[in-house]
């Protein structure tokens, strides 16, 4: 088959219909720039709220899971036996980890650990006049807190070196401290779920860009902590760690629950909500995609057949001088192809230009994401895939035209 | 494609039932035998009965008859392009029935000729190249060889000034030139013309009609022309008579 000659009459025809071929690559232009533009935020906003999200929480959490369902000591003297409990209620148990400082000391020496954090976490009320504020106070050791989840960065006001000269100082996640109308320096009474009430000073105020941290969470001393809890100095509750690699933390967990016999959550269960969101988001920009192509490739697909009809008689003489089938696809087919590559390549640029200023467009998320920007993401794989996609449904488009140019009966044209 | 062309030489070494080659002066050219053709639309109907006819070389024959007599039907039979029919048709010494249309397509850009009533040329194209197309497609001489030969044919016709034009600016007459060098760019055996004169005004007829006998009688190719034009079958070599679908003489 000669391509050559094949290429050199699609050439001719292309330019000779100069308006139509234009309509025809705007089609592919336009789905392939919505494709990039589209995938480009959804996989913006899915990794900057992964990242908000993974910076926020542990790669692992070891804590003791608190159940009701656990063996009574009748089942565990006559396993065999047939035994009945109604209600049972769960055990008097401490919530600690037993030996926690030290199994924190143990993994701090793994050399795929970044930090180890171990922490004592409770729910308290904040009293301010007669209304109380649920929260979680965290006691930790600010500085080990500092090198996992970049303290100092998120701190609106005050510092955390204050903490560490101030026994009853706290931070303050911001959004609770603007509910509960505090800044830094002031006083507000903790109360613990047993009762007991401490007056703390406000140190710091600090934003992690996530509601669901910034609206509940104050972190403390662990020996404060420990002391309004009632308990001794060794107590912890829960032990946070952050890997050098963040995916290395899915199997170190299962080794860390073995070890130890705590249970441990690594960073994709818990937040599995928006992995979740991840996997629907991603699901709408591949359906909405084929729409917009296969809606180019129908426009394609139009104007290829008024092409062939139009060219009905000069297909007949090429025919009638010799050209088979085969080089009658080619020559429509190439045509397709043109308007693929350039329509795509085309596309490709003005998705670049709208994502570029869309990423420098101002959004405002209020106090659920802290971001000033749309996030968005150039990933160049995109950018091939969108080619890849136009040339794809512009070859298909483009082959039933070409095919039935194929088939035309010379004679009955000819013939007149 | 070479792969068709490997084939077809193969063939031609095989069915060569005459024993004549390509070259041969005054041989035989064309052997049409027992063709029947049948139009099923709106009922059977036989158009052609029985044809059977042989063309020489270098000869210039014209195919008359009333209209409906079948003439054009048997044209495009004799053409390759209508593959539609009983019978056996060979040329050049290759039998041409039972082929692929690929391989019909690939006879026809080498062995054969066309030239319409409505000119054909493929109007957004220069002159030249299309005179060259065919031979683009035959792939035997180079783009430079091809141009050059593109322009002696064109010569041949007095159309050589007009080779850089776009083809649909030209005359009918003009264009009715252009595609006579087209049909020759390959020094086909034979030229088929479906009435090659009847969108021309006198004058330019009488320009195609002595084009054609001086590619018949110097060049030594076959012409097989439909025509209606009394004058035109005058100055032919032979006339073929046709009658509802039979060769009267």
């Amino acid at each position: 088959m000669n391509l050559g000659i094949s290429l050199q009459i699609a050439k001719t025809h292309l330019l000779t219909k100069k308006r139509q071929t234009l309509i025809a690559m705007l089609g592919v232009t336009f789905g392939i720039a919505m494709f990039i533009v589209m995938i480009s935020v959804i996989k913006g906003v899915n990794k900057f709220l992964e990242d908000s999200a993974l910076d926020s929480s542990p790669h692992i959490r070891i804590y003791k899971e608190i159940t009701s369902n656990h063996p009574s000591i009748i089942e565990e003297a006559g396993p065999s036996d047939f035994n009945v409990i109604y209600h049972q209620l769960p055990k008097n148990e401490l919530i600690n980890i037993k030996n926690g400082l030290q199994i924190a000391a143990n993994i701090e020496k793994e050399p795929a650990v970044l930090g180890v954090s171990p922490q004592i976490s409770s729910q308290v009320f904040f009293n301010k006049g007669p209304v109380p504020f649920s929260g979680q106070i965290a006691g930790v050791d600010v500085v080990k807190e500092d090198k996992l989840y970049d303290l100092k960065k998120r701190i609106k006001s005050g510092n955390i070196e204050s903490l560490l000269s101030t026994p009853n100082g706290i931070l303050m996640g911001k959004v609770l401290a603007r509910n509960l109308n505090v800044k830094v320096g002031d006083k507000i009474t903790v109360t613990t779920p047993t009762g007991n009430l401490k007056l703390v000073k406000i140190v710091g105020i600090f934003g992690f860009g996530i509601q669901t941290v910034d609206g509940v969470k104050c972190y403390a001393n662990m020996s404060m902590v420990q002391e309004i809890l009632q308990k001794d100095k060794s107590f912890v509750t829960d032990i946070h760690i952050k890997m050098k690699d963040s995916q290395a933390a899915l199997t170190y967990a299962k080794i860390l629950k073995n070890q130890y016999g705590y249970k441990t959550q690594d960073w994709a269960e818990a937040n599995s909500a928006f992995l979740a969101g991840d996997k629907i988001r991603n699901g709408m920009v591949i359906m909405v995609s084929i729409t917009l192509l296969v809606v180019a490739g129908f426009g394609i697909y139009n104007i290829m057949n008024m092409n062939v009809i139009n060219k009905m008689k000069d297909i007949a003489i090429l025919k009638a001088t010799g050209f088979a089938g085969k080089d009658i696809v080619s020559i429509f087919l190439i045509q397709s192809i043109i308007i693929g590559i350039l329509g795509a390549l085309l596309g490709i640029i003005i998705g670049f230009c709208l994502s570029y200023l869309l990423s420098s467009m101002p959004f405002d998320a209020g106090d659920f994401l802290d971001i000033k920007t749309f996030p968005i993401l150039f990933e160049p794989k995109y950018y091939g895939l969108g080619m890849i996609f136009g040339i794809t449904t512009t070859i298909l488009a483009g082959y039933m035209p070409a095919r039935k140019a194929s088939k035309i009966d010379p004679v009955a044209i000819l013939r007149g | 494609m070479n792969f068709d062309t490997y084939k077809m030489n193969k063939i031609e070494t095989i069915s060569s039932p005459l024993g004549q080659s390509n070259g041969s002066v005054g041989g035989l050219v064309l052997q049409a035998s027992n063709i029947n053709k049948y139009f099923y639309e709106p009922e059977k109907f036989q158009v052609l009965k029985n044809i059977s006819f042989e063309a020489n070389r270098g000869e210039f024959l014209a195919l008359v008859g009333k209209s409906g007599c079948g003439k054009s039907t048997l044209l495009y039979i004799l053409s390759t392009m209508d593959t539609d029919y009983e019978g056996t048709l060979t040329m050049n010494g290759q039998r041409l029935t039972g082929r692929t249309q690929d391989q019909l397509a690939a006879f026809r850009n080498e062995h054969l000729g066309f030239v319409f009533q409505f000119h054909f040329l493929l109007p957004e194209f220069t002159v030249l190249q299309n005179v060259m197309l065919p031979a683009l497609k035959l792939g035997k001489y180079s783009n430079k060889e091809i141009e050059e030969r593109a322009y002696q044919k064109l010569k041949l016709v007095d159309m050589q000034d007009h080779a850089l034009k776009q083809s649909a600016k030209l005359s009918g007459g003009q264009q009715q030139r252009v595609a006579i060098a087209r049909a020759l760019i390959n020094d086909p055996s034979i030229i088929m013309g479906d009435e090659p004169t009847g969108n021309l005004d006198k004058k330019n007829s009488e320009v195609v009609f002595e084009i054609f006998k001086q590619i018949a009688h110097e060049n030594n190719q076959t012409i097989i022309a439909v025509t209606h034009d009394p004058d035109f079958a005058k100055g032919s070599d032979r006339i073929i008579e046709m009658s509802d679908g039979q060769i009267v003489s």
